[in-house]
């Protein structure tokens, strides 16, 4: 399915560099692994990868420079985060720096898969993307962004507060684009809490994967979308509206918002 | 020498020392006064008998000797001289010769005048022709033994009569005659004057040891004793016992003190226990975090190959090894997780589950580890019990630990763990807990910092007539193991109000129907109203929309052993994180992390134990309907 995709794996751990490596070369990728990120980003100035998976807590340059480094370098390949020390904060800190995804360590094969996946199909739309605008042809839109006073969690979800103090959450176009066939939605109880960073749903698609939704707030949720359960097209139909997936009631807002970039921005 | 310096700086000795001193210096001054004054007075009673015997024989022997009748006055004298105490009476003429006296061998002999008898005239060798009374009178030492003698001289004056007599012997010119001398035995009287002065020093003593004995006695008790009780206080809280209490407090400023000192170790205690809390939370924050990144590296690599293997083999037996490989390195995951979370206060991922379920599953965890140490295992399951939300991860950490802490506490051979689960219902009355209010104003009430029974409580502000105060009320519906920072009784007039805004949360229209006291009432979001008697010493509240909604069903889950119990000052501890009577074997974050998973499901966990007959640790989970 990958085949002749390159991807670079960073982490000081060789057992995680070889399971990496053993779980992508078998869906087809040839992988690079690098025990640093200093020596990575060298590898970088060389070849041209579809993903990078990066460790957080790395000697010398740890996995946050490591994603200053690429913006400032203008490498538009993307990154998935993956650390032992797997908490939101980190998952939240890794999505606002850049990082498309956020695998917390330990993970299965399932789970490595999918992140895979969609890291791999990011890039491609991400090429498209650059190619498009190189050619200046606004004709050929891959995805929609989300409305300019909506707020998103890196490229993954979104949150539009609204005045009453609930916010509403939802997947973005960007997202949902890197999953194809949708299947199934499996979704929290109502008045169960929810934390930024955290899986809050999962996706199911036809390849059996499985993707997690983290939610763009911490909060309670107090309305999930029951429509989507038997209309799952409705998410990627509708993404900022009709595809809404919880309401919820914010718990931390003020804090919250530091990690959240107005969709707004991007349209700059 | 330094051991008298060391006593004498105890304040007691000190207060008895100078009490002593001052009532010897008292009691001796008055015992001295007393003593001359009783001497003085029976001398004079002495001095008074002598000279009227003095005058008596004087007048008798007046007549005989106006008519020359010598044995008349010999006769005379002799009588009067067999009176007791009489030593000697004699009567001598101006020359100093005696003419009468009642020991006959003197008469006829001079008087020496330098003699004792003789100085009242004679000190200058001049008689003196008249004599006042007082000078009379002379006490000396007598020559034969050591009486004292009392003297009284009594001048015989020339009258007419006695020159007008027929014998013509004195001259009318002559204005002493003679002098009669009576000498008194003071014998008696010394003897008296001495058991006078002796009763007088032994009441002196017998008073100053009573004295001393009663003033020993009070300082000991009412200054001694709270003295040492504060001194040794302090030493413990000196050691670290924070715990430490003065009991039998008295009403004085000895009992204030102890008073004041107990308050303030309690808060400091709590001050102690807040920061080892935060300390130890901190650090263990710190060790989870570095726990965590080191051991999710292997399992990274356990669960992605076990995983990887998993899609890949085709062999049923192989398949099922593989997922226990799989499901038990995902189940060291959400535990290295919860750790993490624990650390960091998250909430549980709740679902609907079965507690039974968890329980057998934890049970299975331990069996063998049961078997092999032979440690029986009874199960006591109630079977109707509904599915209700939990996160049947920690839940089941929880049991895995409690069997865990069971078997390491019993013996091999005859120990015995029971599991029970039970539905019951439980008025929210004495169960249910307050974890949020607020007041008029919304301001929120909950006070982190004073936690009662390690639930935070309720901090209202406090004003009597000026003096400020706060109380923190028991968390617990019905249980009123308030704290209170000042203290009032159920007339004072007390205002209550919020510690931010001030705005007071006292129920005007109320007061307490059991006993009268002020009403204090806020609001418990999302759960109505919340009321109470401010009086510490009235149990009265009310939570109408608890008690409308009737009792709640709750599941007890029991876990006992027959093992070797905890002992006292271990119970309170062992929800700590860090505290472990395991020592090298255990980390010590079991049970804190237990209770962390409880509260996180709104339960309670408590635990009793017999130390040497085992210890019971009861969970009462919520049964949301």
């Amino acid at each position: 399915m990958f085949k002749g995709e390159k991807i670079l794996v960073v982490d000081d751990e060789q057992v995680i560099l070889d399971a990496v490596s053993r779980i992508a070369s078998a869906e087809g990728l040839s992988v690079d692994s690098e025990t640093d990120a200093h020596s990575a980003l060298k590898k970088l100035s060389q070849t041209e990868y579809s993903l990078i998976f990066c460790d957080i807590m790395m000697p010398q340059m740890d996995g946050f420079a490591f994603l200053d480094e690429l913006q400032k370098r203008k490498i538009i390949t993307p990154v998935i985060m993956i650390t032992g020390y797997s908490t939101v904060e980190n998952a939240v800190k890794s999505l606002y720096k850049g990082a498309i995804d956020f695998v917390p360590k330990p993970f299965t094969f399932e789970e490595l898969n999918s992140s895979i996946n969609r890291g791999i199909k990011f890039f491609r739309v991400q090429k498209v993307v650059e190619e498009a605008q190189v050619k200046n042809d606004k004709s050929s839109l891959l995805y929609v962004p989300g409305p300019p006073k909506y707020k998103r969690l890196g490229n993954l979800s979104w949150m539009n507060l609204k005045f009453e103090g609930v916010a509403v959450i939802g997947a973005t176009d960007l997202f949902l684009e890197t999953i194809e066939d949708l299947v199934n939605i499996e979704m929290m109880d109502i008045d169960e809490e929810i934390i930024q960073g955290d899986s809050c749903a999962n996706l199911i698609t036809n390849d059996e994967l499985l993707h997690h939704f983290l939610s763009p707030i911490s909060g309670r949720i107090i309305e999930r979308n029951e429509r989507l359960f038997s209309e799952i097209n409705l998410l990627e139909k509708d993404p900022y509206f009709e595809g809404w997936i919880y309401k919820v009631i914010p718990s931390n807002i003020e804090y919250n918002l530091k990690y959240l970039v107005p969709f707004a921005s991007d349209r700059a | 020498m330094m051991k008298i310096k060391q006593a004498f700086t105890k304040i007691s000795l000190k207060l008895i020392f100078t009490v002593g001193i001052v009532t010897i210096a008292i009691i001796s001054v008055f015992s001295f006064f007393s003593i001359q004054a009783q001497r003085n007075e029976l001398l004079s009673q002495a001095e008074i008998y002598a000279s009227k015997l003095s005058e008596t024989i004087r007048n008798s022997t007046h007549l005989s000797m106006l008519e020359n009748r010598s044995d008349q006055t010999h006769h005379i004298i002799n009588t009067i001289s067999q009176e007791p105490g009489l030593q000697e009476i004699r009567i001598f003429n101006k020359e100093g010769s005696i003419m009468f006296s009642s020991q006959k061998e003197f008469i006829g002999e001079m008087v020496d005048k330098n003699a004792e008898a003789c100085y009242g005239c004679h000190t200058a060798n001049e008689p003196l022709e008249k004599l006042p009374m007082e000078d009379r009178m002379r006490i000396y030492d007598s020559p034969q033994d050591s009486s004292r003698i009392l003297g009284v001289i009594n001048p015989i004056y020339n009258e007419p009569s006695c020159w007008e007599a027929d014998c013509h012997v004195h001259d009318s010119d002559q204005k002493v005659l003679g002098v009669l001398d009576v000498k008194l035995s003071l014998k008696d009287v010394d003897a008296q004057i001495a058991s006078s002065e002796f009763r007088s020093i032994i009441f002196a003593i017998i008073a100053i040891a009573l004295l001393s004995l009663i003033i020993g006695i009070f300082v000991r008790r009412w200054v001694e004793k709270p003295v040492n009780e504060l001194v040794n206080a302090t030493e413990q809280v000196g050691t670290g016992n924070l715990n430490y209490e003065i009991k039998d407090l008295s009403s004085d400023e000895l009992g204030l003190l102890a008073k004041s000192f107990n308050n303030m170790t309690h808060k400091l205690a709590d001050a102690r226990l807040q920061l080892f809390q935060s300390d130890k939370m901190a650090s263990m924050g710190r060790l989870a975090a570095g726990v965590a990144h080191e051991i999710n590296n292997p399992l990274t690599a356990v669960l992605t190959y076990s995983s990887f293997l998993l899609k890949r083999v085709t062999d049923s037996e192989l398949q099922q090894d593989l997922k226990v490989i799989v499901r038990e390195t995902k189940r060291s995951r959400e535990i290295v997780k919860s750790l993490l979370d624990f650390a960091r206060q998250s909430v549980p991922k709740k679902s609907n589950t079965s507690i039974n379920e968890i329980i057998s599953n934890a049970v299975a965890v331990v069996d063998n580890q049961l078997s092999m140490k032979h440690i029986k295992l009874e199960k006591n399951i109630e079977d109707n019990i509904p599915h209700f939300k939990i996160d049947s991860n920690q839940m089941q950490q929880v049991f895995i630990n409690l069997l865990v802490n069971a078997s390491d506490a019993v013996s091999e051979r005859d120990g015995n763990i029971s599991v029970s689960t039970k539905l019951t219902s439980l008025s929210p009355y004495g169960t249910l807990q307050i974890k949020n209010a607020v007041c008029g104003k919304r301001h929120s009430l909950m006070d982190e910092e004073i936690k009662i029974d390690g639930k935070p409580s309720i901090k209202l502000k406090l004003n009597k007539n000026g003096t400020e105060g706060f109380v923190n009320l028991d968390p617990t519906y019905g249980k009123n193991r308030d704290k209170f920072s000042i203290e009032f009784d159920s007339k004072d007039q007390i205002q209550i109000s919020c510690p931010k805004c001030n705005i007071s949360v006292v129920n005007k229209e109320k007061s307490c129907p059991v006993c009268k006291s002020i009403v204090y009432s806020f609001e418990v979001p999302p759960q109505g109203m919340f009321e109470g008697c401010i009086n510490p010493k009235c149990e009265w509240q009310e939570w109408k929309y608890v008690d409308e909604a009737g009792v709640r069903d709750y599941v007890e889950i029991k876990i006992s052993d027959n093992g070797s119990g905890i002992s006292k000052e271990d119970l309170t501890r062992i929800f700590e994180p860090f505290y472990s009577t395991k020592g090298q074997k255990g980390t010590g974050l079991g049970l804190a992390v237990i209770w962390g998973i409880i509260d996180n499901h709104d339960g309670t966990i408590n635990v009793e134990s017999d130390l040497g007959n085992g210890t019971t640790f009861t969970i009462l989970l919520p049964v949301a309907n």
